[in-house]
């Protein structure tokens, strides 16, 4: 592909996982790099996420949870590296991002959010001894 | 309530003293013991940035902290004290001896280090400043997060951590 890809970053398997899912459901999961800050200082996370970063030409970085390492991480290179930082990820997000491509990287980003964010709702099924 | 933990953990602010910690004590507020980050604001913007909004977070360096953790401790509210490396807490309890556990929360690998849990390696300078703290009074122990058990410092320079991990 010639368009860079974007980073995921997150705790665990998380990232491996969502970018699993967008390619089961897109066949676009090499749109994305997962990166886990597993075993992983905050000093070594923030290397390793810049070289990711310049080997990639990456502009987006998806990091899952606020004040959590990865999201840090990631706003630590907002100081010096041109990227955007989407934070609190999800599957919906990644899927509006990543067919959405005629979309500057900003563009994306920001409707990607605005769509993902609301998927997450409460249904609640029937009360029991009904 | 006050500061009911003081951490060392090379991440400072992350997902498990947020969340992990966090939830379970009902959180208020934060203590940053730092001498670089207490220098910059640009440190501090970034440590707030991700934090909720009902969570107070304070920076200070050690000289500071020293200072102000009587005020601290008078707060209603639960705390967590965090430091990101071990001399920068035995520096505060130089200061403030008043601090009788630590808390070993996460110290990473890095070159001269050796495994002692998933999440906690050490340099032999390192357990002998920790030992020292031991001979102080201080109870040391590791724990990265409230569902594991804690382990002793003697377990797990002995390699009995791991087996405790929930």
């Amino acid at each position: 592909m010639s368009e860079p890809v974007s980073i995921v970053l997150a705790h665990g398997e998380l990232a491996a996982g969502l970018v699993s899912a967008v390619e089961q459901i897109t066949g676009m999961g090499n749109c994305f790099v997962a990166m886990s800050n597993a075993g992983l200082s905050s000093a070594e996370l923030e290397v390793r996420l810049r070289a990711l970063v310049d080997e990639t030409g990456a502009r987006v970085v998806f990091t899952d949870l606020p004040a959590g390492s990865c999201n840090i991480a990631a706003f630590r290179l907002l100081r010096d590296r041109d990227v955007i930082v989407v934070s609190g990820v999800n599957l919906p997000t990644l899927l509006h991002f990543v067919t959405h491509p005629q979309l500057s990287p900003e563009e994306a980003a920001a409707e990607a959010v605005e769509r993902g964010a609301p998927t997450l709702k409460v249904t609640l099924g029937t009360p029991r001894g009904h | 309530m006050a500061i009911e933990l003081y951490r060392i953990d090379d991440r400072l602010i992350h997902g498990q003293v947020v969340v992990g910690w966090g939830q379970p004590m009902s959180l208020g507020f934060l203590v940053l013991v730092d001498d670089e980050v207490a220098r910059s604001e640009w440190e501090q913007e970034l440590y707030r940035m991700g934090v909720p909004p009902n969570l107070d977070v304070f920076f200070a360096s050690v000289a500071e902290a020293g200072a102000r953790l009587d005020e601290w401790n008078r707060d209603k509210r639960p705390g967590i004290l965090l430091t990101s490396d071990i001399d920068t807490m035995t520096r505060l309890i130089d200061a403030k001896s008043s601090i009788r556990a630590v808390n070993l929360g996460g110290i990473h690998h890095r070159a001269g280090r050796i495994e002692r849990l998933r999440y906690l390696y050490l340099t032999a300078d390192e357990v002998r400043a920790l030992r020292a703290l031991e001979r102080r009074g201080v109870e040391v122990t590791a724990r990265d997060v409230p569902a594991s058990r804690p382990v002793s410092l003697d377990d797990l320079l002995e390699g009995n951590g791991e087996e405790g991990v929930a």
